[in-house]
């Protein structure tokens, strides 16, 4: 332990993420630790239905076929594995993946440490009993109001459960609910002895999280600045922090890879999905993000140095999934001449069918794709000689039935509504369930995290 | 009168418009119905022309219409950056957003579409 140096590389900005980002990572260059972040707000109601419907399932099922790819060279390599695949079903995940350690003649090299403790839905119940009311911190409302169609509520574990899964050994760490950023900061805890007030260091390891838990959108990817000038985009290198003891860390990425590591790439980061950036609070501490110094020094190579923080609070936040209704929405194109009034013709008598057969919503939004769908008037008047617009329409509500019967009301416009339509390739809209999203807090005393390391 | 006309003459002389497209880049992001755009400067001479004048007032106009809540706004002198939280910017935000941008992926460069007034000598 102790080392002067550790390279910590990010293979996974969410669920879904590019395949080959975590084999590059570990094939191109060296590195010690893999990360992967799998969970996004919602992940875990999806992962929750699938366990109800197959116990052994409720992980990112994709996680097994690639450590299968990647395990001889894990333990060839000795590169250790943080990632949150686990979902709602860590220990099933880390049999599958025991699985495929035996099957390809590692039995014995693999240790994988199994963090669980942060699924709340078996204590939900008690937990309101004893006077937690897990009001939701966007609205204020109690959760009694939605108690009933809750599908899912799981804590946001820190860095510490990961820590002890490296101190007993695990090679291999497969969680569930653990922030983005506790997957980066764990390895240089466990690496540099980081003691758990050292608030500066843990808000640094935390900073460094945040710039590379999403993978490529800090080496170029989704970059604005000379977006055109960054090379080899077909092969972006995924960030690799290299971290100190002193809590400095640079933002590089493999020799020979595309994209790039500036100054600009990694502020862009910086600034996303960020609040306050004072306070900026996880499980581990909160991090001051004004304090963040940032330097280019080398090529694709950007020093951070200075960041501070402060002590973590007495709460974690609850990521609580319910079930809230359905959603359907609809599309038609419509070509020049005239196609932004041909596509408003067309939703105003959508609407009027609509309101004709008594189907109430609680929500209909209409865009015009080529016009007004993300700048609305921002966007100023549209081209009157645009070649062709999409017309977007959208439903919501809690019951089924009128959704059903909204995405019935699409293809007909295209025989009885205004000419120069096509586009219809897809089908009527799809209706999906919508699982909504209720972020609580929950006092830390309430949550027990647990290890447990199994040995292939 | 005439020395009215010569302030406004002089006035016009010495600023002018320049979108934030081309003085800073942007990146926004969701946080429920929320979405946060981190405008950062070009260059650090801009720096000060965008935390003088890319206020949070001047903000909430510029999307006046576009959302439906107030706008908040965070300095970053470190990395010559504002962050902005455009509050009820979303259609109800995550998987409830009807809209194209449910996440706020774009709300970036629609901030880069304001004007500001800059010194005419001032280089982009």
């Amino acid at each position: 332990m102790s080392k002067n140096t550790i390279r910590i590389a990010s293979g996974q900005g969410f669920w879904g993420d590019w395949l080959e980002a975590p084999v590059r990572q570990v094939e191109a260059g060296p590195i010690d630790y893999l990360m992967m972040d799998y969970l996004a707000e919602v992940t875990m109601s999806i992962m929750q239905k699938q366990r109800s419907r197959n116990p052994e399932l409720g992980y990112a099922k994709d996680f097994v076929p690639l450590m299968r790819r990647l395990l001889p060279t894990l333990v060839r390599k000795g590169i250790r594995v943080s990632a949150n695949a686990g979902g709602v079903n860590p220990r099933a995940c880390a049999t599958a993946v025991l699985n495929e350690a035996r099957d390809a003649g590692l039995a014995g090299k693999v240790a994988i440490g199994v963090i669980t403790g942060d699924d709340l839905m078996p204590r939900l119940e008690q937990l309101l009993a004893a006077g937690h009311e897990l009001k939701n911190m966007d609205t204020g409302e109690p959760l009694e109001t939605v108690l009933d169609s809750v599908q899912s509520a799981n804590a946001y574990l820190g860095a510490w459960p990961l820590v002890e899964g490296f101190r007993r050994g695990a090679n291999i760490l497969i969680t569930g609910r653990v922030t983005d950023t506790g997957l980066t900061l764990a390895p240089m805890i466990h690496e540099f002895g980081w003691a758990p007030d050292a608030w500066d260091l843990l808000a640094a390891g935390t900073v460094a999280g945040h710039i590379i838990e999403c993978g490529a959108q800090c080496s170029g990817g989704n970059c604005m600045y000379r977006w055109e000038r960054i090379p080899n985009m077909h092969d972006p290198g995924y960030p690799i922090v290299e971290a100190r003891p002193d809590g400095g860390f640079v933002v590089t990425k493999h020799d020979g890879t595309g994209g790039r590591v500036s100054v600009q790439s990694v502020t862009e980061q910086l600034l996303y999905e960020m609040g306050d950036p004072t306070d900026y609070i996880t499980p581990d501490c909160i991090a001051d993000f004004t304090t963040v110094s940032l330097k280019k020094s080398g090529k694709d190579r950007v020093e951070i140095s200075g960041v501070r923080g402060r002590p973590a609070t007495d709460l974690l936040k609850v990521s609580i999934s319910y079930s809230y209704g359905y959603k359907a929405i609809g599309t038609l194109v419509y070509a020049w001449p005239e196609a932004v009034k041909k596509a408003r013709a067309a939703d105003k008598i959508i609407r009027a069918r609509l309101d004709r057969l008594g189907l109430n919503f609680d929500e209909t939004v209409t865009e015009i794709i080529g016009a007004d769908a993300t700048h609305g008037r921002l966007a100023g008047k549209p081209d009157p000689d645009i070649a062709e617009v999409q017309l977007r329409i959208g439903v919501r509500g809690r019951e089924r039935t009128p959704v059903e019967r909204f995405s019935r009301e699409i293809a007909p416009l295209i025989l009885n509504g205004p000419p120069g339509v096509t586009g219809f390739a897809g089908g009527r809209p799809k209706v999906e369930e919508i699982v909504a999203y209720w972020p609580a807090l929950i006092p830390k005393s309430e949550v027990c995290s647990q290890v447990e390391i199994l040995e292939a | 009168m005439p020395k009215k006309k010569s302030h406004k003459v002089k006035k016009r002389m010495a600023t002018k418009k320049v979108r934030l497209l081309e003085l800073a880049h942007a990146r926004s992001g969701d946080k429920g119905d929320t979405a946060n755009v981190g405008l950062i400067a070009l260059k650090a001479e801009y720096y000060p022309l965008l935390k003088q004048q890319v206020t949070a007032a001047r903000v909430a106009k510029h999307f006046r219409g576009v959302i439906q809540g107030g706008v908040e706004r965070f300095e970053l002198p470190n990395l010559r950056a504002l962050n902005f939280l455009l509050h009820g910017a979303l259609g109800g935000g995550g998987t409830l957003s009807l809209k194209t941008d449910a996440q706020g992926k774009v709300f970036s460069t629609a901030l880069l579409r304001m004007e500001i007034e800059v010194p005419r000598s001032l280089r982009v």
